[in-house]
């Protein structure tokens, strides 16, 4: 029975491989990676500095591609779990204003498609005045249709038509990792919040009435076991942000997924650069799980 | 100071107004929320409905300057909803979409959790397409021209819906004991959840027509349908896995003991018990991939999010992109705060009935 279904499974992806042949021949193309070393002839808007021209190979501007996927990653999963972590709190404040507030920045973010915050974002910052009425909503930071602009070591300032100093960011990538935070952030307070309620009560009741404070208590008793349960969850919470940063090709912000698309589109190497696409993100989310896993058997030796 | 680091119940408006001014500090605390919320409200109401146009031209918005231009919101409402299908036969989508919504809305009442709910879906699925595709008295209109929100609600539910058998045989095929399908379901799943739904997207729009023999031209939004379907069953397979490791292994026994075959304990014992479980999982699985769906974006189909940005882009009216994105994103607000504030209320409702039994 089970050998009778392993060969109509094989019969039906051989059929399946012979007809991507037949097709592939038709158009004149074989398969195989050698396209990788082709001169790209695109440009990138963004390459995480690091030098491309449009004489370079594919596989250069592919690498780039995740160069800049891994950027906007870790900044974003940074961010979304300061901020998250910060909501998560307020979330559990005995203040009724903060906690409503933060609920309905949640909701908001839930009941929303990303795609929709993101080009939204992006719409609005193209549609900024130029950087000589660049609007500042705090000292220091600079919003215009150039980008985003932060004061980091030193305050950006206005030479000629652009800004010199601190980081700047362009539209695309400032909506881009805007987007990704707001969305991710108001996961990870999620995430902050249950692990927080998971805790036993008695904990914090044993706590304070050892003398400690309530934010003390938060802080050396609470925070700690939370954390445990926290760690899978923003593990997972990290693998769907890089995924979902694949959204970037919505607004021209050239990530790996943007790239290879592109790529695909230009040699016909469609097959190939999808499998390069499954490549890359299975070995985040399996890493990532390995990591889980290991970390889980960890907490159960040590008695968690 | 209350010393409560759980969240307190959600009490009446009078407990959390005393809460709010309980002490000095929350004092302050409240008042500086009420400060932000403000800074943020007030903008926006007056944005929103004070200095909003709710009639004219684009001429007469930009004159107004500052406020939301909602007329271009009134002039742009058929194609956000419809996109470009033909004036004429715009009742069609909309009377299909009805249709898809009513199957729908029965599906989410226990009341109707019983056999002819599936004849209902059959007849509701052929309706919704036969009024959008024409044929049989109805002049055809190509895919090509549906848009709009009859799009995300076909994507969303016909996609659940074809997920939601795959996702069974998936799950299953995870659990059991031969090695060929534990291992092929468990690559499906695995792959499929590992990479962006973009990628999925683009494999069934790039690749999936090179696989198939030469000569069969298949309509993108179908290959589209079937990567969302595929991608809903891989999410859908871990719900009901889920669900199927809480039935209690006794009760499979026990099925087995009375004679029932395999087939028979799984389809009348084991499976109505695990997706009685799953249930509230389905519905935050379902309001996930109506937003997801807006991903289609990238493909170029033209969903509710694509009609309202491409409105946007009308040269008559540049720079009301704000207006576009604010309009279909209250259509997702709603509609998915809705779907899982039913999420809740069936947890609850199902969650009282296992434990009267």
């Amino acid at each position: 029975m089970q050998a009778l279904a392993l060969g109509a499974g094989a019969a039906v992806l051989w059929w399946l491989a012979r007809n991507t042949q037949a097709n592939l021949e038709q158009h004149g193309l074989s398969l195989g990676f050698g396209f990788l070393r082709q001169p790209a002839n695109f440009e990138l808007a963004d390459s995480s500095g690091i030098p491309f021209s449009p004489a370079d190979s594919f596989g250069r501007a592919i690498l780039i591609g995740l160069a800049n996927t891994a950027r906007v990653s870790v900044i974003g999963w940074v961010l979304s779990i300061l901020i998250g972590f910060v909501l998560g709190i307020l979330r559990l404040s005995n203040n009724p204003a903060w906690r409503g507030m933060v609920r309905a920045g949640v909701e908001l973010m839930r009941n929303t498609p990303l795609l929709l915050l993101l080009l939204l974002l992006a719409a609005t910052l193209h549609s900024m005045p130029g950087p000589r009425n660049a609007f500042e909503p705090l000292p220091g930071v600079f919003l215009s249709d150039r980008g985003l602009v932060l004061p980091l070591f030193e305050r950006p300032r206005l030479v000629g038509f652009n800004f010199v100093g601190g980081v700047s960011l362009s539209p695309e990538l400032a909506a881009l990792v805007g987007a990704l935070v707001l969305h991710h952030a108001a996961q990870v307070s999620e995430i902050v919040r249950g692990a927080i309620l998971g805790v036993p009560r008695g904990q914090a009741d044993a706590a304070m009435a050892l003398g400690l404070s309530r934010g003390q208590a938060l802080r050396f008793v609470i925070v700690p076991q939370a954390l445990r349960a926290m760690m899978p969850l923003l593990a997972t919470m990290c693998v769907s942000l890089t995924k979902n940063s694949s959204l970037a090709i919505a607004i021209g912000f050239p990530d790996v997924v943007s790239i290879l698309n592109t790529t695909a589109n230009q040699t016909g190497h469609g097959v190939e650069t999808m499998l390069i696409m499954i490549a890359v993100y299975l070995t985040l989310s399996l890493v990532t799980a390995a990591m889980i896993n290991r970390y889980n058997t960890r907490l159960l030796a040590t008695g968690g | 100071m209350s010393t409560a680091l759980i969240e307190s119940p959600p009490g009446s408006v009078r407990a959390n107004l005393r809460a709010a001014f309980a002490s000095a500090p929350n004092i302050v605390l409240t008042l500086a929320a009420l400060l932000g919320a403000g800074a943020v409200l007030i903008p926006v109401a007056r944005w929103s409905l004070i200095d909003a146009r709710w009639s004219g031209t684009a001429a007469d918005c930009r004159a107004r300057g500052v406020g939301a231009c909602w007329a271009f919101i009134g002039h742009k409402l058929p194609f956000i909803l419809f996109g470009l299908y033909p004036a004429a036969e715009r009742w069609r989508p909309a009377l299909a979409t009805t249709l898809l919504l009513a199957v729908v809305l029965a599906s989410l009442v226990p009341f109707c959790w019983r056999r002819s709910l599936i004849l209902a879906w059959i007849v509701g699925l052929v309706g919704f397409l036969w009024l959008m595709g024409g044929g049989l008295w109805l002049s055809p209109v190509p895919t090509q021209d549906w848009g709009g929100f009859p799009v995300t609600a076909m994507l969303t539910v016909i996609g659940l819906a074809l997920g939601f058998p795959l996702g069974v045989l998936l799950a299953l095929g995870r659990r059991s004991h031969y090695a060929v399908p534990r291992l092929t379901a468990s690559a499906i799943v695995e792959v499929v959840r590992g990479v962006p739904l973009v990628a999925v997207l683009y494999l069934a729009v790039l690749v999936v027509p090179l696989a198939l023999s030469t000569g069969v031209d298949v309509d993108k939004l179908v290959l589209a349908q079937g990567g969302i379907a595929v991608f809903a069953g891989a999410y859908l397979a871990e719900a009901v896995r889920a669900g199927l490791q809480m039935v209690p292994a006794a009760r499979a026994d026990a099925a087995r003991a009375l004679g029932l075959t395999w087939w028979q304990a799984t389809r009348l014992v084991v499976l109505p018990e695990a997706l009685r479980i799953v249930v509230p999982s389905f519905v935050s699985i379902a309001v996930g991939f109506f937003q997801d769906t807006s991903l289609i974006v990238i493909i170029g189909l033209f969903d509710l999010l694509n009609t309202a940005r491409l409105a946007a882009q009308d040269p008559d009216w540049l720079g009301f992109h704000t207006e576009a994105y604010v309009f279909v994103g209250l259509l997702y607000f709603v509609i998915s705060a809705l779907v899982s504030r039913y999420g809740l209320w069936v947890e609850r409702r199902l969650g009282a009935s296992t434990r009267r039994a």
